[in-house]
C-alpha cells in the first residue's frame, strides 16, 4: 500500500530558467524506507522538500503534477499540490514531519523541544504532555541519557543526541511520514549507526523517505531506492535490485563509484 | 622596518585607551572645582545657577523661584538650598549649581523615546525579517539604513515645526516639552533600531526555522518561539545600543525639549536634558558653571560608558 | 481556529507598525525635501552667509571634515591592522572593545573634551579643534571597519605571503590591505558621511562663521552649526535658510553614503 503516490511532478524554483524536477514518478510504501540517492544537485532533497510543502516558506515556486498523500481515516488519496488554505499546510506537516541535514534543537530545554508540536497543535494536558513526551524520546532511544536533565537547554546535548531530540520532537505528533534529508551528514559514525538503527525501528509505525548521499547507509537501511540524475528519476526499485543489478547504465556507474 | 611598523600599529591601536582615559581625566579634572564645591549631593540638587546666601542655613523668607508655582508640589523641592532667594541685598551669595534637572530631563527623555521606538522598530523588524518578500525586505532594509544616516539636527528641525504642533494639539501643553523631545528622539532612533534588531534576527539559521515549520508551527510562533529566543541575546543588546545613542543625543532634541532648568511636573512640561544644557549653556558659562557643565559631561560620559559596556559585556560579546 | 487567528493578528500588526514608522521617515524626508527645495537656488553656492548665500558654509563642512580623515583615517586603520594583525589575546581585544565604546560616546561630550584640551588653552575656537573632534569620532568607525574587513581575508592569503619570504608588514600592506581595499573604503566612506553631518561637536570647538575662511586656526564655517543657528531664529527667511541648508547637508550625507553602498555592490 503506498502512503505517498508522487505522479509526474515538475518543480521550478523562483527565477529559474529550467525545471529542477522533471516528470518525477515515485510511489512511497506504507511503513518501509524509501531512499533518494544521486549526486549533489540532482534535486533529491528538492524533491524531499516538495513533500511537506516546506518549499513554500519562500514564495514563487511552481508545482506541476500530483503528489498524493493518504488520508488514514478516509482511506482516499489528497493531492498536497492542491493546498492553499495556511490551515492545511499545518495540518499537512504534523501528518508529513522532517528532520534536517543539521540537529535543529530549538533554544529552549529537552523537555520544552519534544512538547513544541504536541503544545502548538492545542495539547494542554500536563500529565498527557509529560507522557507523550516520555513515549517520544523513549521511541528516539534517548530517554536512558536525558531523563534526569529534561528541564535543561537542548543546546548542552552533544549531536548525535541533537538529531535524536530532532527525532523525538517530530515523533512527538505522532506522523505517518517521516522525511529525512542527509540526517547524518554533520555526524559521527557511532552517532550515525545510532541514527541508523532508529530510523529502522521507526519504521513499523511510520513511513519514512530518506535522502541520502551515503550509498552504503541507502543499501543498509533502506527497502526501496531511488536513483536521481540532473532533476530525473532515472531508477526506483527495490534497494537489493538498486545495488545488486541495476537496469540502467547511470545508476550503474554512480553505484561502483565512476561519476558522482 | 617591520619593528617600526609595529610600534606604530602598538601606538595607533593605544590612542585609543589614551584618548578615552584623557576624555575621563579631563573631564573630571575640568569639573573638579564643582565636585569639591558640591560633592555627589550635585546628582540630587534641582537648582541650577541660583544665588543663595552664604551664611544662613535657613532663610527667612522663602519663595519659589518657578514661574508655575501653583502646580508646584513643595515635596518636589525636598532639598531647599537652591529655591532661596535673599530679601536683603547686603547678605553674602553664592551661586549654586545642581545636575538633577538635567538628569532627570536625560533619563525621561530616553525612556520616552524607548517606550515609543520599541514596539515600532520591533514591527519594522519582524516585517523585514518574516514578512515581507525578499526584494521589497532589501529595498525597504536599504531605504532603513540610509534613514539611520540622515544627520540628527534635520529629525530636530522637522520635529520643532511639523511633529510638534500635531502632539501638542493632541496631548494639550506646550510644543517644546519632554513629551515632544521624547517622541522626536524615537523617531530618530527608529531606523538604527530596527536595522539592528533585524540583523539579529536575521542570524537565526533558516534551518532551525524550517524544522519550526515543518512541525506545524504558523509564523508568529516561529517567531515567537524560534527566532525572538534564537536571537534574544542580540535583540537586548540592539536596544541597549539604541538607548546608549538616545541618551547622548544632542540635536533631536535641543530644539524641542525646551531648554529650562525645570523639573517637569507633566509630561508635557518643557525641561532640558545633559547635552542640550552643555549646547546651550557652554557659550556664556564661566567659573564654577563652567566646571558643572564640566561635571554634567563627566556624568553623561560615565553613563554612556557605562550603559554601552554593559551591552557589550553581557549581550555583544564578539566571537573572535 | 485560534491559533491562526492570533498568528494573522500579529503578523498584522507587525506589518502595520512598519508602515507607521516608515511612513514617519517619509514624512520626515519628504518635509525637508519640499521645504529644503523652496528655498533652494543655486545663488546659495557662490555666496557666503553675510550675503545670504551657503558657500562658506559647505565648503567650511568639507575641510572640517576633511582635515579630520587626515588624522582619523591613518590613524583608525593602523589601530585596525594592530588588533587584527599583531595583537593578540586581551589586550588587542580591550583595545577592540574600548574603540567600540568610544564609537558609541556621546558626541557633545566628545566637543566638550576638544573644547577643554585645545579652546581653553588657545583661548579661542578653531577650525583645527572641529577637526579634532571629528577625528576623534571617526577613529573608533575606522578601526572598526578595517578589524571586520581584515578578518574576512582568508588566512591562507597571510601564509602564502610570508611562504615567500616576505616579512610580516609587507605582506600585511600589500596584500591583505589590498585583498580587503574595497570594504575598507566602503567603511571610511560610511565614516565620513557620520562625521560630515554632525553638529554637536563642533558647537563649541570651530563654531561657525558668516565668513569665507581658510584659516583653521579661528572659528570656521561650519553648515550643520549654521544650521542649529539659523532654525531657532525668529526670521522666517533664517528658517527657510536652514532648511535649504539641512537639504544640502542631507543630500551629501546620503550620496556620500549611497557612494559607499554602491562601491560594493558592484565589486560583488
Amino acid at each position: 500500500m503506498l502512503v505517498m503516490n508522487i505522479e509526474k511532478f515538475s518543480f521550478t524554483y523562483p527565477g529559474a530558467e529550467a525545471p529542477s524536477l522533471k516528470n518525477i514518478t515515485l510511489p512511497i510504501e506504507k511503513n518501509k524506507i524509501t531512499s533518494l540517492i544521486g549526486p549533489s544537485g540532482c534535486g533529491k532533497s528538492t524533491l524531499l522538500r516538495s513533500m511537506n510543502r516546506i518549499h513554500d516558506l519562500y514564495p514563487g515556486n511552481t508545482y506541476d503534477g500530483k503528489i498524493d498523500l493518504l488520508n488514514e481515516t478516509t482511506g482516499e488519496y489528497d493531492d498536497i499540490l492542491a493546498i492553499k488554505k495556511e490551515n492545511d499546510f499545518i495540518q499537512l506537516r504534523q501528518k508529513v514531519g522532517m528532520i534536517f541535514q543539521k540537529p535543529t534543537p530549538f533554544p529552549m530545554s529537552i523537555f520544552d523541544n519534544v512538547a513544541y508540536g504536541l503544545k502548538i497543535s492545542g495539547i494542554k494536558n500536563k500529565t498527557e504532555l509529560k507522557d507523550r513526551v516520555e513515549e517520544a524520546l523513549k521511541g528516539s532511544a534517548l530517554w536512558k541519557e536525558v531523563h534526569d536533565r529534561l528541564n535543561k537547554s537542548a543546546m548542552g546535548l552533544s549531536g548525535g543526541q541533537q538529531q535524536r531530540l530532532c527525532i523525538a520532537r517530530a515523533v512527538a505528533v505522532k506522523p505517518e511520514v517521516l522525511l529525512f534529508d542527509e540526517p547524518t551528514s554533520a555526524l559521527d559514525p557511532i552517532s550515525t549507526s545510532a541514527i541508523e538503527e532508529l530510523i529502522v525501528e521507526l519504521r513499523n509505525d511510520i513511513s519514512i523517505a530518506i535522502v541520502t548521499h551515503n550509498m552504503q547507509q541507502a543499501s543498509r537501511i533502506s527497502d526501496y531506492t531511488a536513483f536521481m540524475y540532473l532533476g530525473d528519476l532515472i531508477e526506483f526499485d527495490k534497494t537489493e535490485h538498486i545495488f545488486l543489478n541495476p537496469k540502467e547504465q547511470q545508476t550503474e556507474d554512480y553505484i561502483t563509484g565512476r561519476f558522482g | 622596518m617591520e619593528k617600526l611598523f609595529q610600534k606604530i600599529s602598538f601606538s595607533s591601536a593605544t590612542l585609543v585607551f589614551i584618548i578615552l582615559l584623557g576624555i575621563f581625566i579631563t573631564l573630571f579634572n575640568t569639573a573638579l572645582p564643582a565636585i569639591n564645591e558640591f560633592g555627589l549631593h550635585f546628582i540630587v540638587n534641582p537648582a541650577w545657577n541660583k544665588e543663595v546666601p552664604i551664611t544662613t542655613p535657613q532663610a527667612k523668607s522663602v519663595k519659589k523661584v518657578s514661574d508655575d508655582s501653583e502646580v508646584v508640589n513643595p515635596d518636589d523641592y525636598s532639598d531647599d538650598d537652591g529655591m532661596i532667594m535673599q530679601d536683603e541685598d547686603d547678605t553674602p551669595t553664592k551661586t549654586i549649581y545642581g545636575g538633577l534637572v538635567p538628569l532627570v530631563g536625560t533619563i525621561l527623555s530616553t525612556l520616552i523615546a524607548l517606550l515609543f521606538a520599541m514596539p515600532i522598530a520591533m514591527g519594522i523588524a519582524i516585517f523585514l525579517a518574516e514578512i515581507a518578500p525578499k526584494n521589497i525586505s532589501s529595498f525597504v532594509g536599504g531605504a532603513i539604513e540610509l534613514l539611520a544616516a540622515i544627520p540628527s539636527i534635520i529629525f530636530g528641525m522637522w520635529g520643532l515645526y511639523y511633529f510638534a504642533p500635531i502632539v501638542a494639539n493632541l496631548f494639550g501643553g506646550f510644543q517644546v516639552s519632554l513629551l515632544t523631545a521624547g517622541l522626536v528622539l524615537g523617531v530618530m532612533i527608529l531606523p538604527f533600531m530596527a536595522a539592528i534588531t533585524r540583523d539579529s534576527m536575521n542570524t537565526t539559521p533558516d534551518i532551525l526555522k524550517e524544522s519550526a515549520y515543518a512541525l506545524g508551527a504558523t509564523k508568529f510562533e516561529v517567531i515567537k518561539d524560534v527566532i525572538f529566543p534564537y536571537s534574544k541575546v542580540g535583540i537586548i543588546g540592539s536596544i541597549i545600543l539604541s538607548l546608549g545613542r538616545a541618551l547622548g543625543e544632542t540635536m533631536a532634541v535641543a530644539f524641542l525639549i525646551g531648554s529650562v532648568f525645570e523639573l517637569p511636573h507633566k509630561i508635557t512640561d518643557p525641561t532640558i536634558s545633559i547635552p542640550v544644557a552643555l549646547a546651550n549653556n557652554f557659550g556664556e558659562a564661566s567659573g564654577l558653571g563652567m566646571s558643572s557643565l564640566f561635571y554634567l559631561a563627566l556624568i553623561l560620559f560615565v553613563m554612556s560608558f557605562a550603559v554601552i559596556s554593559f551591552a557589550k559585556f553581557f549581550f555583544l560579546r564578539k566571537a573572535n | 481556529m485560534k491559533r491562526l487567528l492570533i498568528n494573522k493578528i500579529v503578523l498584522a500588526l507587525s506589518t502595520i507598525s512598519a508602515i507607521i514608522g516608515l511612513s514617519f521617515l517619509a514624512w520626515i524626508l519628504i518635509t525637508l525635501f519640499i521645504k529644503g527645495l523652496s528655498s533652494f537656488h543655486f545663488s546659495l553656492f557662490v555666496t557666503d552667509l553675510i550675503n545670504n548665500g551657503l558657500r562658506n558654509l559647505i565648503i567650511g563642512q568639507f575641510i572640517l571634515a576633511g582635515f579630520a580623515s587626515i588624522i582619523g583615517i591613518p590613524l583608525g586603520m593602523i589601530a585596525g591592522i594592530y588588533i587584527r594583525e599583531y595583537g593578540r589575546g586581551r589586550y588587542a581585544n580591550l583595545i577592540r572593545n574600548l574603540s567600540d565604546i568610544m564609537m558609541s560616546a556621546p558626541s557633545i561630550v566628545i566637543g566638550a573634551f576638544v573644547y577643554a584640551i585645545i579652546v581653553v588653552p588657545t583661548g579661542h575656537t578653531s577650525g583645527f579643534a572641529g577637526s579634532i573632534a571629528l577625528a576623534i569620532m571617526m577613529i573608533p568607525i575606522v578601526i572598526s571597519t578595517t578589524d571586520s574587513m581584515l578578518s574576512l581575508v582568508p588566512k591562507e592569503l597571510r601564509e602564502a605571503g610570508i611562504a615567500l619570504g616576505a616579512s610580516k608588514y609587507r605582506v600585511i600592506l600589500d596584500i591583505v590591505i589590498k585583498a580587503a581595499k574595497v570594504g575598507i573604503m566602503t567603511g571610511i566612506l560610511l565614516a565620513f558621511a557620520r562625521i560630515v553631518g554632525e553638529t554637536a561637536p563642533l558647537l563649541f570647538t570651530s563654531q561657525t562663521s558668516n565668513y569665507f575662511s581658510l584659516d583653521m586656526t579661528h572659528a570656521f564655517p561650519s553648515l550643520s552649526v549654521s544650521i542649529y543657528d539659523l532654525a531657532s531664529d525668529v526670521q522666517t527667511s533664517s528658517r527657510d535658510l536652514a532648511w535649504a541648508a539641512s537639504f544640502i547637508l542631507t543630500a551629501m550625507v546620503l550620496i556620500i553614503n549611497l557612494t559607499g553602498k554602491f562601491i560594493t555592490r558592484n565589486k560583488k
